[in-house]
């Protein structure tokens, strides 16, 4: 079967429904983690290792799409459309690989044992500092509301685009393969 | 970035009537909306109600006073260091390296219960003893501990109920009794526990007190068999009741004096001291004590030698989070166990960015 040119390869379609599986599991389990009592402790044992995972995710991802073929934008999304979506599409690379990393951090500053599962622990990426922890547990949850708001974002304008300019944006990510017309 | 060539737009479906489009841009009003609503209620936004890590902390500022970079609860305290020597009985039941026979530093903290750092010492307020064992390749032990041989409430609900019905009344600055006979009355396992604490005698200090895990926790060994413990710090130094240190009570660190003063003449030690549970023992109700005569194992022997203020020592940046354990020791069903993480952790995230402010027992109080 031939692939179909309109659609995103493969590969890309694969690390994208993943990653946004991933993403929103670790939202979910972020906003729960940070006011629950009782599970809190299991949240935030998931919530390590996965954004480690993520984090391994969304450089594969990035590598993956600099060897991969785009397909065109249709020509119902306009120029200015297209120049916000290329500009958001950096502006949640540049999040989903910084958040991690903020997190990764904050723990490292806190001197806490980053534990991903059993013995296996990270090992700390910054200096010893309470100040530089606080300051990052607050950048980390900043990232987190402009995560969730750049997904909502680009969830609302593909909605509109296949619902209402009906161009069958949505299949060109789809996760089953399209047939070309 | 995407290209910008364009596919062909031969097979576009005619464009929608207004009243459609309308329609469907509500239907994706209404998705984006849930999505958002999902995540805000996870976040706790529709149930202003429901106890959380910040309205708890909130609640000991608001019967302690805020107090600037201090610990909200257990905030009057000095750092301590030592080692731990291990004589590698606990090897039988854990495969956690602290039990391996040999030494591991410790940084440790003694303190008082209750969220006052200037508070006066009282032979009666909780003493607290927190520890932090540095393990190779960065594991950590730390447990947070209390002279008390079971905790008054089992579980955060209780814990914050009876700390905002013990709130002192800004007129009397007492508690209302009221309020604590109200809460006595809901909670027997607080009157139980109670009445098993109040038959404990206290000891004259922080040096000769025994300090409990109160929760249960889970010991793993190499073959995987795991085993309800309870621990406690049991004191080498001898046993003096209170009233034999009557001579140097009357200044507001009494307590905290005597500690500095015992560690400056010889270092303090403890044995360190695991119960078995057997099948039927609770895990999940740290006020209920388990039955006597359950085999005891002495694992090894704590040495503090240092005593520093909290303004020098390295305990003041550390989170004596009860649930960080090594491989070899895992928590229990005590439903305390991941509130007192959450509550510690929310605890430590507000003072890691707040303005240190000096504590009641300065570096030049240590020097004595």
């Amino acid at each position: 079967m031939a692939t179909n040119p309109q659609q995103f390869p493969v590969s890309m379609r694969l690390f994208h429904w993943l990653v946004a599986a991933m993403v929103l599991t670790m939202l979910g389990i972020g906003v729960t983690m940070v006011v629950s009592l009782a599970h809190y402790h299991q949240l935030i044992s998931i919530h390590r290792p996965l954004g480690i995972l993520l984090l391994i995710f969304v450089a594969i991802r990035f590598v993956n799409r600099q060897f991969s073929t785009l397909p065109p934008f249709p020509a119902t999304v306009s120029p200015r459309e297209r120049f916000i979506a290329s500009w958001a599409e950096i502006l949640m690379y540049t999040l989903l690989f910084v958040q991690p990393l903020v997190g990764w951090g904050m723990l490292s500053a806190a001197r806490y044992p980053i534990v991903l599962w059993g013995g296996l622990h990270l090992f700390p990426i910054l200096p010893h500092s309470a100040m530089l922890y606080a300051a990052l547990r607050k950048v980390h949850t900043v990232l987190a509301y402009l995560l969730f708001l750049a997904i909502i974002a680009h969830f609302g304008a593909v909605l509109v685009h296949t619902w209402i300019v009906r161009d069958r944006f949505f299949s060109r990510m789809a996760p089953w393969r399209v047939r070309a017309r | 970035m995407p290209s910008d060539e364009t596919s062909s737009t031969e097979n576009q479906p005619a464009p929608l009537s207004e009243r459609r489009k309308l329609a469907r841009l509500a239907g994706i009003g209404v998705v984006i909306l849930c999505v958002a609503g999902a995540f805000l209620y996870l976040g706790g936004w529709f149930s202003p109600y429901e106890l959380t890590q910040a309205r708890f902390v909130n609640g000991f500022q608001k019967v302690y006073g805020f107090h600037s970079g201090f610990r909200r609860n257990h905030a009057k305290g000095v750092g301590v260091t030592g080692f731990f020597d291990s004589n590698g009985q606990g090897t039988h039941l854990s495969k956690a390296v602290v039990f391996q026979t040999g030494r591991v530093p410790v940084i440790g903290r003694f303190s008082f219960g209750g969220g006052n750092p200037y508070v006066a010492d009282t032979p009666e307020a909780i003493r607290g003893l927190g520890l932090q064992f540095r393990l190779r390749d960065g594991e950590e032990w730390r447990t947070a501990m209390i002279n008390r041989p079971v905790f008054m409430f089992n579980t955060a609900q209780a814990f914050y109920d009876n700390l905002i019905a013990s709130q002192p009344d800004p007129n009397t600055h007492k508690p209302d009794p009221e309020k604590i006979a109200a809460f006595a009355a809901s909670h027997p396992e607080f009157v139980q526990a109670t009445k098993i604490i109040q038959s404990q005698k206290v000891s004259s200090g922080f040096d000769n007190s025994a300090y409990n895990s109160l929760n249960a926790f889970r010991f793993i060994d190499a073959a995987g068999t795991s085993t309800p413990v309870r621990w406690m710090m049991a004191p080498v130094q001898p046993f003096a009741p209170v009233s034999a240190t009557g001579a140097t009570e009357g200044t507001k660190d009494y307590l905290f004096d005597a500690l500095i003063a015992s560690i400056h003449q010889h270092p303090l030690q403890w044995h360190l001291i695991i119960t078995i549970g057997q099948s039927g023992d609770p895990t999940d109700d740290a006020t209920i004590p388990w039955p006597e005569g359950r085999q005891q194992v002495d694992v090894g022997t704590l040495t503090l030698d240092t005593i520093e203020s909290e303004e020098t020592s390295p305990a003041r940046v550390i989170n004596f989070d009860p649930l960080v354990l090594p491989v070899g020791i895992a928590p229990s069903d005590d439903p305390l166990l991941s509130p007192r993480s959450a509550i510690y952790s929310q605890s430590f995230t507000r003072r890691a960015g707040e303005k240190e402010v000096p504590s009641a027992i300065t570096p030049s109080d240590v020097q004595k």
